[in-house]
């Protein structure tokens, strides 16, 4: 059988031994809880969450004492919108959003749209970006939140955040910044973009699923969010519930070591990335990069093979994890609606394939992911009336279609 | 979602892929779906004098289930008259290739492109293609409403 290449890393990423080591002991003998004010166990923990919060903080220049534990980035997300709209729905209620967030953002937003708060969800470009103008547009006296994620999980764009963070620091308005794709990957820094609030998630830096962070501005404005989940009052009243002692941990040794690796890595993923597509689009013809190659994460590679379906090409690298826009490939065989978001013709976002590159990845895995892809290409091509027809001279946006 | 061994093997080793002359008299072309489906199948027949379909050939974008059910597709009607390829049903297909619920509209499409290009090879008897030219662009046939995932 041939070895297994994982280039999934956007959805989610293997543990680093290195954080599973620093997790253990508190799975074994340190097991306290960190609320327990009393006795050894509880301090033991209670120390380290402490400590994980300031590695946390460190990722993106703030305090510790401006970081909560969640569940992961999705909880963060539900805080930053919700606990924003019930906590500020008295000024106002009107947010900003954009089109291509996670559902973890839009979701929470549509249940807000129920309650009479009104959504502007800002449209993009086709490389993915936001219009600063139309932004600045939509700003209106009753806003309350701009959220706006800092890189796609689809196709990997990088938002202009310092020049929104700027702009709503000038109107007075919250900036919450899902940076579950771009936190521990690119360089962030909460004071000079104008962050008031941002999520991250373990999982995503080869950290343990099941726990996140929300960052909470403490100064300059102070910012408070209404809880979500009550109980207890923990977490400086914004998140109650036993934390998660060995997740926060393991989040906290994930960062650090992200944090540390940043550069080197950031370089040595995006030569890895260039190689790819370079690679592929030598021997391929007639595909479509996705995103902005100038503003991107440096891992996050999202093609559109014209001709041919995504799914089959996924059945055709089949000991390559990635993953793809196509209808087949979700459960409500809709196509992805990021991809359409980007003005990516409807046949083409079926043949999209998203490649997320992770620190366990090398070179030699790349060349044969280009091999494995160009294979597969070809091989579907041969099989495509789609690739006949245009080699026919046949215009495809042109043929009628069964309408449905 | 993994794949039933007989979808695997249609996916690996396609049987009767590629394209037969389509102003040929004899042959009958079914083109069905559409891109934005992300479905879209060629299903092409050639007949003897006795109304038999003596080669069958296909091509398909689409995913892994809808390959082998149009690859499924050209094996079944070789050998077979056209009123008995008429009466080929996408159940059969679904059974066949043991597909699960989300993957019923392939078989669908399938049993389409098989009766388009049966309807392709009757239009034509019937003289409507007389002078035996292909057209400049292929006809697109609607596929049947379960075909498409999107209604």
């Amino acid at each position: 059988m041939k070895p297994l290449i994982y280039l999934d890393n956007n959805a989610t990423t293997p543990l680093d031994p290195r954080v599973l080591e620093a997790m253990m002991p508190y799975f074994r003998e340190k097991f306290g809880n960190a609320a327990s004010r009393n006795h050894r166990f509880g301090w033991e923990a209670e120390q380290a969450v402490e400590n994980a919060r300031e590695q946390a903080a460190a990722v993106i220049g703030a305090s510790g004492k401006e970081i909560i534990w969640t569940s992961g980035a999705t909880e963060s997300n539900n805080i930053a919108v919700k606990g924003t709209a019930h906590m500020y729905g008295e000024k106002g209620r009107h947010i900003i959003t954009q089109v291509t967030e996670h559902k973890a953002v839009i979701d929470p937003c549509k249940y807000l749209e129920q309650q009479g708060f009104e959504i502007t969800f800002l449209k993009v470009d086709k490389l993915g970006r936001i219009n600063l103008d139309e932004l600045k547009a939509a700003m209106r006296d009753d806003t309350i939140l701009v959220s706006i994620m800092f890189a796609n999980n689809e196709f990997g764009t990088i938002q202009p955040i310092a020049e929104i963070g700027a702009m709503c620091k000038e109107r007075g308005v919250l900036f919450h910044t899902d940076a579950t794709q771009a936190f521990g990957k690119v360089p962030i820094d909460v004071e000079a973009m104008g962050i008031d609030m941002l999520s991250a998630s373990g999982h995503k830096i080869h950290g343990p699923k099941g726990v996140g962070m929300f960052y909470v501005r403490r100064k300059k404005p102070r910012v408070r969010c209404e809880a979500v989940i009550h109980g207890g009052g923990h977490e400086r009243g914004m998140r109650s519930g036993t934390l998660n002692v060995p997740g926060i941990v393991g989040f906290g040794a994930a960062a650090e070591i992200a944090h540390r690796e940043i550069d080197r890595e950031a370089q040595r993923l995006a030569k890895l990335r260039d190689r790819l597509w370079n690679g592929i689009s030598e021997e391929v013809d007639d595909i479509y990069r996705n995103g902005d190659p100038e503003h991107a994460l440096p891992g996050t590679l999202n093609v559109s093979f014209a001709y041919v379906e995504g799914e089959s090409l996924m059945m055709g690298f089949n000991n390559i994890a990635v993953s793809s826009g196509s209808a087949c490939t979700s459960a409500s065989l809709e196509p992805s609606y990021v991809l359409k978001a980007l003005g990516v013709g409807e046949e083409l976002a079926h043949s999209s394939i998203r490649f997320s590159l992770g620190r366990f990845n090398t070179a030699a895995e790349i060349e044969q992911t280009v091999a494995q892809v160009t294979e597969t290409t070809n091989k579907l091509r041969a099989m495509s009336p789609l690739a006949e027809m245009a080699a026919e001279g046949i215009d495809l946006k042109s043929v009628s279609w069964a309408s449905h | 979602m993994s794949y039933s061994d007989k979808v695997l093997d249609h996916y690996n080793k396609p049987r009767n892929i590629g394209s037969l002359d389509r102003s040929d008299p004899s042959v009958g072309t079914g083109i069905v779906g559409a891109p934005e489906c992300g479905d879209v199948m060629k299903l092409q027949i050639k007949i003897d004098e006795n109304n038999r379909i003596v080669d069958a050939k296909f091509k398909t974008f689409g995913c892994g289930s809808a390959i082998a059910s149009s690859s499924l597709a050209t094996e079944w009607v070789k050998g077979k008259t056209l009123d008995e390829a008429m009466a080929i049903k996408n159940t059969d297909i679904v059974r066949e290739l043991a597909l699960p619920p989300v993957k019923i509209h392939c078989s669908v499409l399938a049993e389409d492109a098989i009766r388009a290009a049966i309807a392709d090879i009757q239009k034509k008897q019937n003289g409507d293609n007389g002078d035996g030219q292909a057209s400049a662009a292929p006809t697109i046939t609607k596929a049947s409403a379960a075909a498409c995932p999107q209604q």
